[in-house]
Formats: structure tokens, sequence, C-alpha cells
């Protein structure tokens, strides 16, 4: 205990020193800044889309079905619009004509099954929740209370839960075109060889369950119209992509439409999508000529923002008896729910080519197999594809060492790819640029206190503790940074990977960022603000960040998939260098020397070898004033930049997890947690260590706590906080962290993404580590979230199976 | 949280309260800390015609000594309990389990008096007045009558008050001394209800068990003494670990745990036996 009490605080005197030197070379990179955005964030004085207040404002509430699978034969609204406040009423059938179908931007295959997706049923439901009708009224508590008035009449259809009986000859069908929705392999190498000639072979499977993102701020959307353009606020990350998507699906031309997304609260990729509300806001606002705005609450938004997850997972891995890894299988059925949304389809390709993690492996073989079931459509869910693939190698890895009796660290050791070997191409095909996994390993196993808990694992194995030990690692890497556009193609997603940036300096010499990044709570403003005043010595505070509004933004592919610095950064990066390039040739000029004589440091531009320059601020109200410019100079201080990556950004590190388990109740307790991550080079350490901590927590929760469950009827039973569990500060435990820096070869910033590390790498962890404990006992695994009822049932069941073996013999 | 509608009274006496229910009947709903019904309301599962919100009424507010026993005022919060002298010194189970009780928001808005009216029995505060043989002080416009915890919990969110009837106070008998307490929650997250919760109080004279006193939260629709229990380890030797073992496996007898998204009856049921012998060996200072 001691031990690791010294180890964490080794591990934060680390940071603080990293702080330090960060500021002591006068740099802003590197700094670990409060953010600026927080005080406005934290206190809640600004502006929420729910926040926003309009002249004749009026809400709309939602009639949502309660069954899974039915066929709708009438809608009566005729009562509900004599109620009190209300103004309209409008069933599926009322928007029929013009409501479109919600896009699908990612058919993985020629061959897709892609069903019309009305943003509100006329004909048929497929998941409980789908929007039915709607009311619109003068307030909130009115539109909810009609909705008792409106009828409707459902001929119920039988449900669809599990993907498995789904693919059965004779199951109910979601879609007339039947359940299966896509089948994608991918292979490399020659995977019969390398299972033939393999001395161990492992089976496992393993079930990714329904997670429901949970974001802090509920969606909420507010429509108003002039009568000839559209305004939509969106508590969405993509106010970007929504305009287009907007625009394609309702006829509302682009310039005529502006989407907002005001400060957002969270999202984890729930909010990545064009959503059935949203389209009819503005359908019901270009109907009305009036504003409206519609919150959910928070068990609406269990039942209907999209659900992340729903993965049944088949892999085998083949090695040879010293433990070296030849191929790894998989065979995915990925839950889809009933339609396919904005990446529905594309979630299990993010994860396609990470199967084979750190290692390296002769052949690789995956099919993803598409399932249609009468449930809430998923779609990205912090990590997309990328922690369900994490999960199933790291996994079963940790039982390819207990099969063969060895450390899962040193089988680790015998397969990742050496520091030496990097760039490496993988199995998969991906080159990985930079990494060290040795370093981020032998930190992390310091930090842990490996040999020690060892120790004690093995004794209290002697003693037959009630409460048994395990640790559990984690050797992750991950694909983030999206992306290459020309790679995207490639995989039949709609767009690019892209990103836009403006940076304009004023007449005063601040500076404002026009970025196409859409933070919803990772600090854009304070990192962008520190990466510009290196760029172009400003002061940190003399820097603006402007976003989230395609009238002031007019160019972005927005924030999802740990891009937003690995992309939108470096596009910043890449606008400084215009402008002070624009700076030079007027600072050349005033100074009366030529551009290839000027220095720039620090914000002052100098002529070589001499005491004469001048501040950018000078240079820019010498830009501004216009009077003496180079000929031919276009007086402006500004430029845009927008930068397409050539490859993935690859950040990796290693987790320790230690848990105790009770083995009387089946209660674990996680007793210390290890992270030793390499992002690549970091622009504000704070910010990173907040990523790492609330990545973890929600990696943590997936192992531990959240499900979403759904009864034979397709119902969803977890529906408020206190059945859907989150876990709160008091029921995570303290993490050391600590960081080794391998910058990315790939990026001018050497950055390669935080946004989703965490959660990539702590589920398997503390998996791992429950198992590890539970080993001696018979058990090889225990599905997730690892409840205690769970883990007392797998514990019976072992000890049952072994008392029946024993009596066999 | 967009509730259906409701009319709103806030009195400021007691007796203002009592003849708004008397005039409101059945369609009247009193709140207290607001932390059960609230919720309740939230997701339309209570359509009360009236809120009579009692949480300006002062004298139904603190904790007194009254000799033989302590007077709790039934909009006494968690919080205050936890706090109060009066109740540490002489009911510790008391502020044991009330401070398990949610969270810290929770506990200073959440009261005594509303948690038990509410009569949850997932609940951690209705176990502990069964343990503790509370009383419960009763009044309605026509006047006052005391409740025995044993009669007061019917059904699953059912009491013995009738409509028109606050709860005003609890009393909790002092026990004298020679006491030891525990109350051992089981639940999944530091906010979530116990999926089983056991109250002990054991009386130990001279290395024996000479009394013991054990409920048990969530194991059916009310909470439940757990009376084989209590005889089992009547007069049982405090070294002899077996013997509380052996009383603790009757933990669930008698008892009809629920099936919910947590754990089902036959897990309850494990746990119930678990967590007594861990609340019997707490309470009586062996571990």
């Amino acid at each position: 205990m001691t031990e690791q009490l010294d180890a964490g605080v080794a591990a934060r005197q680390i940071k603080e020193s990293d702080v330090l030197s960060g500021a002591g070379d006068g740099r802003e990179v590197g700094r670990a800044r409060r953010r600026k955005e927080d005080a406005r964030l934290v206190t809640g004085r600004t502006q929420w889309t729910d926040n926003i207040q309009l002249p004749g404002l009026l809400h709309v509430a939602f009639l949502r079905s309660p069954m899974a699978h039915a066929r709708i034969t009438r809608v009566d609204t005729s009562v509900a619009r004599t109620q009190p406040g209300v103004v309209a009423v409008f069933s599926g059938q009322d928007f029929a004509a013009e409501q479109g179908s919600l896009p699908c931007a990612w058919p993985v295959t020629e061959d897709i099954v892609l069903p019309d997706h009305p943003p509100m049923a006329v004909t048929e439901v497929r998941y409980v929740g789908e929007a039915v009708a709607c009311v619109v009224a003068t307030d909130r508590y009115k539109a909810a209370d009609a909705l008792d008035a409106i009828e409707v009449d459902y001929e119920p259809l039988d449900a669809v839960t599990d993907m498995t009986a789904a693919l059965e000859e004779g199951s109910p069908k979601v879609h007339e075109a039947g359940n299966k929705a896509f089948t994608w392999k991918f292979a490399q190498g020659d995977i019969d060889a390398a299972f033939r000639d393999a001395a161990v072979r492992i089976d496992r499977t393993y079930v990714q369950q329904r997670l429901i993102p949970s974001a802090m701020e509920p969606r909420a959307v507010v429509a108003q119209t002039d009568g000839d353009s559209f305004t939509l606020h969106s508590s969405t990350q993509i106010p970007h992509i929504l305009r287009v998507m907007l625009a394609l699906t309702t006829g509302i031309p682009e310039h005529k439409l502006r989407v907002v997304a005001p400060d957002v609260g969270g999202g984890f990729g729930s909010k990545l999508q064009v959503t059935a509300e949203e389209v009819l806001c503005l359908l019901i606002t270009r109907r009305l000529g009036k504003p409206v705005k519609w919150t959910e609450s928070r068990s609406e938004g269990n039942l209907t923002v999209h659900h992340g997850r729903d993965q049944l997972q088949r892999i085998s891995v083949a090695a040879d008896a010293d433990g070296r890894i030849r191929g790894v299988k998989v065979d995915l059925l990925a839950g889809m729910g009933a339609y396919l949304m904005l990446v529905t389809p594309g979630v299990p390709l993010l994860g396609a080519f990470m199967y084979s993690g750190i290692y390296k492996m002769d052949a690789y073989d995956f099919t993803c197999t598409g399932v249609f079931t009468t449930k809430m459509p998923t779609d990205a869910y912090r990590g997309a594809g990328r922690p369900e693939a994490t999960f199933a190698i790291e996994r079963i890895v940790d039982e390819l060492a207990a099969e063969l009796g060895m450390d899962p660290i040193e089988l680790r050791r015998r397969n990742w790819i050496q520091h030496a070997e990097f760039p490496y191409t993988t199995v998969c095909g991906l080159t990985y640029d930079s990494g060290n996994y040795e370093a981020a390993t032998d930190r992390a196993l310091a930090l842990f206190g490996y040999d020690k808990l060892r120790a004690e694992q093995a004794d209290r194995r002697e003693r037959d503790d009630p409460v048994q030990l395990g640790i559990g690692v984690s050797t992750y890497t991950e694909m983030c940074g999206l992306a290459p556009s020309r790679v995207l193609g490639s995989l039949s997603y709609g767009a690019g990977g892209w990103e836009h940036a403006g940076v304009r300096v004023l007449p005063t010499g601040k500076v404002e960022v026009v970025t196409g990044t859409s933070p919803h709570g990772q600090g854009h403003e304070t990192a962008w603000s520190q990466i510009v005043a290196d760029a172009l010595g400003v002061p940190f505070e003399d820097v603006a960040v402007i976003h989230g509004d395609t009238s002031s933004s007019h160019k972005g592919m927005d924030t999802y998939g740990s891009r937003s610095l690995v992309v939108g950064g470096v596009a910043v990066v890449q606008a400084c260098e215009k402008v002070k390039e624009k700076a030079r040739q007027v600072a050349a000029h005033l100074m009366e020397a030529s551009p290839d004589d000027i220095e720039f440091t620090r914000g002052e531009f100098r002529v070589r070898g001499t005491g004469t320059s001048r501040t950018i601020q000078e240079i820019a109200l010498a830009t501004f004033a216009a009077h003496d410019l180079p000929d031919g100079f276009e007086p402006r201080l500004d430029a845009e930049a927008t930068f397409d990556p050539d490859n993935f950004s690859f950040p990796h590190g290693t987790h320790l997890c230690a848990v105790e388990v009770d083995t009387e109740t089946g209660a674990t307790k996680i007793r210390s947690y290890v992270a030793v991550d390499d992002v690549g080079s970091v622009v504000n350490p704070l910010i990173v260590e907040g990523q790492v901590h609330g990545g973890i927590a929600q990696g943590i929760a997936q192992a531990l706590f959240e499900e979403a469950v759904h009864d034979a009827d397709g119902n969803l039973l977890t529906t408020t906080m206190a059945d859907y569990l989150l876990p709160s500060a008091a029921d995570l435990p303290d993490y050391t962290t600590d960081r080794t820096e391998t910058p990315a070869t790939t990026n001018p910033l050497g950055v390669k993404g935080v946004g989703e590390a965490g959660t990539i790498a702590s589920t398997p962890a503390v998996v791992n580590a429950i198992v590890d404990a539970l080993r001696p006992h018979g058990v090889h695994d225990v599905p997730m979230p690892c409840t205690p009822e769970r883990v007392w049932r797998v514990l019976d069941q072992a000890r049952t199976t072994a008392q029946s073996t024993d009596g066999g013999l | 949280m967009i509730p259906a509608s409701f009319d709103y009274v806030r009195p400021s006496s007691l007796d203002e309260a009592l003849e708004t229910l008397r005039d409101q009947g059945e369609d009247a709903k009193v709140l207290a800390g607001g932390q059960s019904l609230l919720p309740l309301l939230r997701l339309r599962l209570a359509y009360p015609g009236t809120l009579v919100d009692v949480g300006r009424v002062k004298e139904l507010r603190g904790v007194a000594d009254r000799g033989d026993h302590i007077l709790i005022g039934a909009m006494t919060t968690h919080y205050d309990i936890v706090t109060s002298p009066i109740v540490r010194e002489h009911c510790p189970l008391v502020a044991l389990a009330t401070a398990t009780v949610a969270d810290p928001a929770v506990r200073h808005r959440g009261t005594l008096g509303g948690s038990l009216a509410h009569a949850d029995p997932a609940g951690d505060l209705p176990a502990v007045a069964r343990a503790l043989d509370m009383e419960f002080v009763v009044r309605s416009a026509d006047g006052e009558r005391v409740i025995p915890a044993a009669d007061f919990f019917l059904d699953y969110l059912e009491t013995a008050l009738d409509p028109g009837e606050i709860l005003t106070g609890i009393r909790v008998p002092k026990l004298g001394p020679g006491w030891g307490f525990h109350y051992e929650k089981f639940h999944r997250t530091a906010q979530a209800w116990a999926i089983v919760g056991v109250a002990a109080a054991v009386r130990r004279s001279n290395g024996t068990i000479e009394e013991a006193r054990v409920a048990l939260t969530n194991m059916g629709p009310t909470p439940v003494r757990a009376t084989a229990v209590e005889e089992a380890v009547r007069g049982a030797e405090l070294g002899a670990g077996g013997v509380l073992r052996a009383a603790a496996s009757r933990a669930d007898e008698d008892t009809h745990p629920p099936a919910d998204l947590h754990a089902r009856p036959d897990y309850r049921r494990h746990l119930a036996r678990v967590l007594t012998h861990r609340a019997l060996l707490a309470a009586a200072g062996t571990t």
C-alpha cells in the first residue's frame, strides 16, 4: 500500500516538473494551462441550447412507440389538438412527403441493406422510443400533457432482440430485405497455415454489451426561420456535417441553412449524428413559421440517443509453444439496431484494423456481419470499434498467457513491435509511425509495484483468502486522428477527413482563430490558444477561438475520433505559418531589408545581425493602416489552411489494474490503477490528464457497471439512472498516471490524440484483473459488466463444474 | 423535470398542513425532502392533485432527548441526523445507516420521516426502524396516535398512515449500555439503493451475545426482522466463530426477496446470509 502511495506521489511530481520545464522556456505548448473556457462552462453562464429563449418560442414533445415492432394502423391527433396551449399536432403521415430518410454516410459494402429511415414513423415502428407523433405547444409542460390525448393503434409484430436469433431462418424480419445488413471481410496472410502449424489455439467469445452514452447535457434543438432562411441550434458535435446532411435531407438549400453548436456539454460520439429530432424541428418550424425548441429528458435520452458497442466477438488466436503469435481470426456480429444511422455500419470497421493490437503476426482474418434487431440503432461511442477490438485481443492474449503458463507481460514482450522496428507495417496493413511499448510498460510496472503485487496474489491464493487479488494488463494501441480522406474513401465513407482553420491578426495585435473542430468539453479554446501563442509569439490571453457556427466557421469536419488536435490543431499551425510569412513581408518592407534576412522569435521580426526589429503587433497595425506596404501586398494579416493527414495516429500505452474480488459476495474493488500513456507530444498536460481520467472512468464503467438491458419484447429496462448505473467519483479508484512521449512523425506537432485512449485501454485491464483473480477457481471469463451477481454466478458455476469433474474421476 | 400538473401548497404550521390534508383527502400528497417523491413525479408514476410541502413546518425538525428515548422530528434531514450528538450518543445505528444513504446532496435534502413514510424496502432506514423498534408518532386533524415500527410497514410503498395523517416524529428507544451496532450495506454504486442491507444490534456480556436484533433491507416488500438469526445467536460465545456463521445462514428464512436488474432472489438470499454474518461480527466488535 505504502509503495503504491509513494509511486503515485512520484508520478505526480514528474508531472509538475513537466509543467515547470514547459513554462521555463517561455513556450506555451507543454504548459499545464487551466482551461480558459471552464469558468463559463462550469458555472453554466453560457449559451447551452436549452438556455436559448426566442420571442414566440414553441415547445415540441414527441410521442414515442411503446412497442419494439408494430404496424401503425391509426393515429388520431384530433383530441390532442384541442388541449390547452396546443398549437399543432403532427403524425408521421403529416410529414411523409417531405421528411425524407435519415442519412447513413457509411454504406460499407455495395450490397448493404440500407433501409428507409423516416424521422417520424409512418407505417411501422421498429424500436421502443421511435417517434410516431409530436405536439407543439406554448410550453413544455402543456406539450407533454397533450401527448396522452393522441391515439395510436398498433398491430403488434414480433420483436427481434438477439443477434444470433435474428440471423436464423424464419426469424421475424426487421426489414423486408432481412436481418443481415452486410458482411464485410478482410484478410491478410495465410491464415490457414498460421492455424494449421500452431502449437496452441485458443477460441473465445466475448460480448460487448450495449451501452448508453450519457453526456451530461441532454440533446436539445432550437429551430427558427425568417421565412426564407433557417437557423438550427443543436447540442451536436458536428455542426458542419449536420448542415450538409440537413440540406440534403430537407431540401433547404445549404446557403439558406445556418447550424450552430453553442457550448455543448459532452457527446462521447452520441452527438455525432443527424437525429430525427433535428430534422423534425426544422420541418415543424418550416410548417408553422415559428421558432420551436425540443429538449430531451434523461429517460427519453436513454431510449433514443443512439446506443454504443453491441457486438458479439468470436476470436481465435494461434501461437507457437514459446508464445509467438501466428495469427488471429475474428468473426464479428455487429448489432445495428433497427436502422443504419450516420456511421452505424462503419463502427466495426474502425476496429477491423486493430485486432492485431501492438503485436506482430503472420496472418489475420476478419469477418463482420451487421445485424438488424428491433432496438435503438447503435453508432459511434467513445472509441467506436477500437475499444471492442482492443478488448478482444488484450483479453485473449491474457488467456494465451494462462494457457502457456507464462507471465502476461512476458508474453506481450515476445510479440510486440520493438521500438527499433518503427515505422512498422502491421499485418492489417497500417503503418504505425512511432511507439515505444518497452518504455511505457517498464514505467507502468515500476509505478504499479508489479512483483510485489504478484507475491501478495500468491500469498492470498495460498491462504485461500476469501478476497482474491487479480492483476490485469492492457497494452493497447489505437488508430485515431480521423483521418486520411483517401483511406476513408477506400472504406466507402461518404466524406473526407481533413480539417480547416483560419487565423486572423486584428489591428491591435490580438488574434482570432476560427476552427472547424467543434469542442464539447475538450478544451480547444485553451489548446488552440497555446499553439497560436507559440506560433505567432503573442500572449496566450490575446487569442480567441471561434467555433461551432457555420456562419462564422464556414468549413469544418468537426470533432470525434480523437481528431481535433491531430488534424485541426495542425491546420491551425499551418494557418499561423501563412500569417507569419505575410507578416515577414511587411516587416522586411518596413525595415528595408530582404525577407530572407528577417528572423522571427517570440513575436518579434528582427533584421539578422542588427538591433532593428518590429513586433507582430506593430506589423498588425501597419497592415491595418496599409499606408506603407510592399507593392501588390494585400492588406490583410490572416490566412486559412486545410490539413488532410497522410496517416492515422497511433497513441499507445500500458495500463495495469489490481482488483480485489470478494469471492463470497462477488464484489470487485479496484485497488490500484496505473496508466502510462504515450500520446506523443503534449500541448497541455492538464487537458491530457483530464482526458485520461475521464476515459479510464468510462472504460471501467463498461467493465463493471453499464449495460442497456432489454426484455424479450424489446423493451428497454434501463431507462433511468437508477437502473443504468454510471459510476461516480465515489465508485472509482485514484489513478496513478504518467506518460512517455514518443512524438508522432506524421504531423508537425508530434501529437497523437488522447480523447479515446483511456476508454480503449481500461476495459480489458479491469476484466483481465477480475479473471486473473478467479483463475485458480477455474474461471476463464466473466461477461461484462462484471457485476457482483455475475461474478458470484460464474464462481458458483465453476465450483459446480469442478465438483462434477472430480466426481467423474 | 416535466411532471403532470398539480396544485402546490406550503403551509407554515402543522395544523395548517393537517387541515389541508383533511380537505384534499386522498388526492393530496405530503412533500418532505422530495428525494423519493420528485423522481416519481418526474416519471409521471405519481399524479397527486395537491402537493403539501411541509418544508416550512419548523416544529417537525430537530432531535430531542426524552429520557428513555430520543425523538427525531420527521422533517429532520439525514445530514442533521448524522451530525446530531444526541443521535450519535444514544442511537449510533441510526447515524451509521443514515450516513450510507445516497450522496451528500440527497442527505442534505432528504428526511428521516420522508424516507420512512415512503416505505421503500430498498431504503436503508426502514430496516433500522424495525431493528430498533422505533415508534412512529402520527397526527391528523382528529388527533395523535403512535404506531410501532412492526405495524407501520404494510407492503411495498404502503404504510399504516391514513389519508389525512402526517408522520410528525419518530421515537427511537435508547438501548442502554453493552450494545454494539453495524449497518452492512451492499450496493453497486455509492448512490445506488441497497441490493441487500443488514442492520444489526448486539448486546454483549462476558464474552457471549445476550441479545441481538437483526433487520434486513430489500429482502421483501417490507423491511423484515431476521428472527431466526436473533434466536440462534442468543447466548452464543463470541470466540466461537462458527456459531455466528451458522446463525447468519438462517437470515433469509421467511423472506421474499425481489427480482430486479441488480439481483435475482437466490443471490439476494445468499447475500443476506453473508452480510448478516459480517454485520453480526462487526456489531459484536470482533472485526
